[in-house]
């Protein structure tokens, strides 16, 4: 755990208890089970904002508590622990493109929109099913956007997107020019593609040309963090499990085989947290290597968390492939956090790519 | 809260101007960066003047040891000084030239559990670097399980008689004294040890070095026929050699994951990318010409990065009081796979140039590789395998349960 200040330890304390009270997995069961197309509870979403988190990345001028990316971390974590179905990261990421590229006027009229929970934003980047920030054919001319946009998150309910065109990024109202179609994903949250067809847009002009990526890497650390949480959730359940679970006369605890499988797992848990708050402190610190740190988190967590959605599955046995079970829901989860905001193969390569191999 | 800390950040800043001007005055500007990192295991070279006197300079201020106490020829400093005084010899390219067991592994036991007499005797001399230590832990059937050892400490009143073998004594050859476990009681497992000094130089006392596959002997057999040690060189009480010898191995663990600046040496020498470009050249992009090979070695650089992260996460955790980290028992297995890995891909990336064993057609550089890779083979099995790391790992850090 990073080093964390007296506001911090509060936040993730109340983040934790509250994840654990209000939003356990048996609440994203129960949303799953409901067929919910929001892909989220609104009445969670509200009690959030109460409690601040959707302003944790807005500068105080604009209603926010300015608290940085670190402090989003701890409340993405303890939301991913219990798979919490909610729109704060994606909300968070459109927010990161408001402050770094928005004017004073754009600011203005949205920042405090988001802090307080009254709307929910998102990115609108990719138009296929990966991640590529470098081939996007929208346009955008006189105010007005067309193009297609792949697996926006939120995408069904979102009042605000951050689109990627072919010269930058623009805000675009969810109600004029904007269809939305669901996309039914493994996970069982909210995904559509969208079609902006001359959509009324208004350009984020500030950030400079890097804006795009540098969203991108903020959407990518936050999405780290959450993952940061599933990863520790599906170890603790699984060791819980082992403690428990007799076999051969045995609890399976006590094989070494087992043991060791879990010790290694655990290692590579110690380094998928140093790695994703190294990024986030990073981005906190406005350092020159934010790009590098954020590949490097989001590798390593892809990694990480895929090991641990397969190990959770293989050590639960045949319960952990049944519905009744939380370990499927981990899985499916994970797969798609993975994909999201580039995989790891494409954060290896830009990571070679930024360090001349 | 910035007027509690401004005063510390005062000191510390005069401190590094104290330390930046004694190391202008005293390191040799020809030793920049000379340092040899097996040197501990290799044994004794000549010193050349410069070296010397720049040892001389270091033990007399007690800097090889920074944070020991001054009053045994320690440095005395804090560790936010120490970490300045390495920030400022890493800067001019200077070397701590004390080191080796008794600093990394006997010296900070010695202090914790040691009589007066002991300490006074035996720590200035590892300050200053004037007598080398070894240890008499491993025997030929107490390796792992180290609570099985054999070798036999007979009591003769004011003094004992050991006798039995020891093995993978680091330097022994070398060495003036061991830090030795011996069984001073059969009847018991863990409380029939007791933590003895033995003079590597009393009758009785015969080394034989083996050779590893690297071609090096670092390490000897050790055979101790009727030795005589005075019970005044037993540490601890009788039978209290396992508590220490245990204390003595977590000195061991946390030097050896790089806390203690063993890790250091990862984030030295030529990045991996640049020799794969040397050797292996660019494609029409300019990136290394071997696809698969980039992507591993891309791999295997941010498994560095995310373990010197978790080293100063860990560092960090520590120095706040948030309570014992997680990360420190770990830090040995990530250390030892990314030597070996990081070893294994120089290799490769050199082709069979990166497998010379001596001789013409070689440089200096691919030989230190070879050897560097065959030695690096033991990381993981010293100081505690690999395995049994992670026996510690699950049992005491996950709670998992002995076999019934």
């Amino acid at each position: 755990m990073a080093i964390l200040n007296e506001d911090q330890v509060m936040l993730r304390d109340m983040a934790r208890e509250w994840a654990d009270n209000e939003a356990p997995v048996t609440a994203f069961r129960t949303l799953r089970n409901a067929g919910s197309p929001a892909g989220y509870d609104a009445a969670q979403w509200q009690a959030q904002a109460e409690m601040g988190w959707a302003g944790i990345v807005v500068p105080e001028a604009h209603g926010g508590a300015g608290m940085g990316y670190l402090s989003l971390g701890l409340v993405l974590e303890a939301l991913g622990r219990n798979l919490g179905a909610s729109p704060l990261a994606a909300t968070a990421a459109a927010t990161s493109a408001l402050v770094l590229g928005g004017s004073d006027a754009q600011q203005a009229e949205w920042l405090p929109r988001i802090a307080s929970g009254e709307i929910v934003a998102t990115l609108a980047i990719d138009e296929g099913p990966i991640f590529a920030p470098e081939a996007i054919a929208t346009r955008a001319a006189d105010g007005k956007l067309s193009g297609t946009k792949r697996f926006v998150a939120e995408g069904d309910t979102a009042q605000l997107f951050i689109v990627a065109a072919a010269d930058g990024l623009y805000l675009v109202r969810g109600d004029e020019g904007v269809a939305r179609m669901h996309r039914a994903m493994v996970d069982h949250r909210s995904h559509a593609d969208i079609v902006f067809e001359a959509a009324p847009a208004d350009r984020l002009a500030g950030g400079g040309d890097g804006l795009l990526a540098q969203v991108a890497d903020r959407a990518a650390a936050a999405t780290a963090a959450e993952m940061l949480g599933l990863a520790e959730a599906a170890f603790e359940m699984t060791n819980d499990y082992l403690k428990t679970r007799v076999q051969f006369g045995q609890k399976l605890s006590s094989f070494q085989a087992l043991q060791h499988r879990m010790a290694a797992w655990f290692t590579e848990l110690q380094l998928m947290r140093s790695a994703v708050e190294g990024a986030l402190e990073a981005i906190d610190a406005g350092r020159s290597d934010i790009d590098q740190a954020v590949s490097l988190a989001k590798a390593i967590a892809s990694d990480t968390l895929h090991l641990s959605s397969r190990e959770i599955v293989q050590l639960h046995g045949g319960i952990g492939m049944t519905d009744d079970h939380d370990a499927g829901f981990y899985l499916k989860r994970a797969r798609v956090l993975e994909t999201m905001w580039g995989n790891a193969a494409y954060h290896r390569e830009r990571f070679a790519r930024l360090n001349g191999y | 809260m910035a007027t509690v800390v401004e005063p510390e950040i005062d000191a510390l800043e005069r401190f590094r101007a104290e330390a930046r001007a004694w190391l202008a005055e005293h390191f040799p500007t020809a030793l920049k960066g000379k340092d040899n990192a097996l040197s501990a295991l290799e044994g004794p070279t000549e010193q050349s003047p410069d070296e010397a006197a720049w040892q001389r300079a270091m033990g007399e201020k007690g800097w090889g040891v920074p944070t020991w106490p001054r009053e045994y020829g320690g440095g005395g400093l804090s560790r936010a000084e120490a970490r300045v005084l390495q920030e400022e010899m890493q800067r001019i390219g200077a070397w701590n030239p004390i080191g080796g067991m008794g600093v990394m592994m006997f010296g900070p036991t010695l202090l914790e559990y040691g009589s007066e007499e002991q300490k006074r005797e035996h720590i200035p001399a590892i300050a200053k670097g004037e007598v080398r230590w070894c240890q008499g832990y491993s025997e030929p059937n107490a390796g792992s399980d180290l609570a099985n050892l054999q070798a036999f400490a007979a009591d003769a009143g004011d003094h004992y008689i050991v006798n039995g073998q020891k093995t993978w004594t680091s330097g022994g050859q070398w060495a003036d004294k061991c830090f030795c476990l011996v069984r001073t009681d059969k009847t018991k497992k863990h409380e029939g040890i007791s933590f003895v000094l033995i003079d590597m130089h009393a009758p009785g006392v015969e080394v034989r070095p083996i050779k590893l596959i690297s071609g090096s002997s670092p390490f000897c057999e050790t055979f101790f026929t009727d030795v005589k040690v005075p019970k005044a060189d037993r540490v601890g009480a009788e039978g209290q050699g396992w508590t220490i010898g245990k204390r003595l191995l977590e000195h061991e663990r946390s030097n050896l994951s790089g806390a203690g600046g063993g890790a250091s040496r990862l984030f030295a020498g030529k990045p991996l990318g640049q020799m794969a470009k040397e050797y292996r050249g660019t494609d029409d992009r300019g990136r290394i010409a071997d696809s698969d090979l980039r992507m591993r070695i891309v791999r295997h650089e941010m498994d560095l990065r995310a373990f010197a992260l978790t080293l100063r996460r860990s560092a960090l955790e520590a120095k706040s009081n948030q309570g014992p980290s997680a990360a420190a028992s770990i830090m040995k297995n990530v250390g030892a796979r990314i030597t070996q890995t990081r070893a294994e891909l120089a290799v490769e990336t050199m082709g069979m140039q990166g497998l010379g064993w001596e001789g013409e057609g070689f440089s200096e550089a691919e030989i230190d590789q070879t050897r560097t890779w065959l030695w690096g083979k033991a990381v993981s099995i010293y100081g505690g395998s690999s395995e049994i790391q992670n026996n510690v790992i699950a049992k005491r850090i996950l709670g998992m349960l002995d076999h019934q």
